[in-house]
């Protein structure tokens, strides 16, 4: 839990206005996260200082026992290959998250926890909301241990200030 | 004026983004001012991705050419960041 240590880097005064790149996920489906995690670990490749906060359902991302079976749902998503209502019967959810990890698995991409892992090697900041895992009824101790420390809207939005923002 | 570095062969092909990158990056940080990374690559992305990081980190990109079944990126290390 480094917040203090945080806001201490960031008064100084030799703070060299580095790019910020700062990510808010507030989904925990697959088509969400990947390209949170791409954004974020090209960024941090690329020089800029990255801070992902994790808010609502973001938050399974972190939850240790969540993280490695996120799902996508072909509900209220219009891209998928099959109507909306067909999404709705049991088993389409499993078997849509199947093909996707199928695809996954045949394009070499990573996956979510290989990119968390990624992520920190390159210094990505994983925030956790508070009110979020009040929310989701989410421990401390039942996170990854990849995350940071918790913080609030405010400090978010403190990190935030004249950095380049998505919201996803 | 440029000291001799050496060249590393970074073999992404099949990976698509961010992975190149992703390996250029990881060569990178291993890597000493004056070297070359040669970053091969299927992902049509790359071309452009690798230049846009060379820009963004300082670098410079040598050479772009497609050799047989992927591109070959060869990177000149001009500035080391973090």
């Amino acid at each position: 839990m480094s917040t203090v240590a945080v806001h201490k880097e960031r008064s100084a005064e030799e703070e060299v206005k580095q790019d910020r790149v700062c990510i808010i996920l507030s989904k925990g489906s697959l088509d969400m996260v990947y390209p949170a995690f791409m954004l974020a670990n090209t960024a941090a490749t690329m020089g800029s200082e990255v801070h992902v906060f994790f808010t609502f359902w973001g938050l399974n991302v972190l939850n240790r026992k969540k993280v490695g079976s996120l799902k996508v749902s072909p509900v209220g998503n219009p891209g998928m290959p099959m109507p909306n209502i067909l999404g709705m019967i049991p088993g389409m959810t499993a078997m849509a998250t199947r093909m996707m990890k199928g695809k996954i698995k045949a394009t070499k991409t990573p996956t979510i926890p290989e990119m968390i892992q990624s992520a920190k090697e390159l210094g990505v900041h994983l925030h956790a909301c508070s009110t979020s895992m009040e929310f989701l009824n989410l421990k401390k101790e039942e996170m990854i241990p990849e995350v940071e420390d918790i913080i609030g809207a405010a400090t978010f939005l403190g990190l935030s200030e004249g950095a380049r923002t998505l919201f996803i | 004026m440029s000291t001799a570095g050496s060249r590393k062969v970074v073999d992404s092909r099949g990976s698509f983004c961010p992975g190149p990158i992703t390996d250029l990056f990881k060569a990178y940080r291993a890597s000493n001012v004056g070297d070359e990374i040669e970053l091969w690559a299927t992902d049509p992305a790359a071309r452009a991705d690798v230049q846009a990081w060379a820009d963004k980190s300082g670098n410079q990109v040598m050479e772009a050419a497609q050799d047989g079944d992927h591109l070959k990126i060869v990177v000149r290390i001009a500035k080391k960041g973090r």
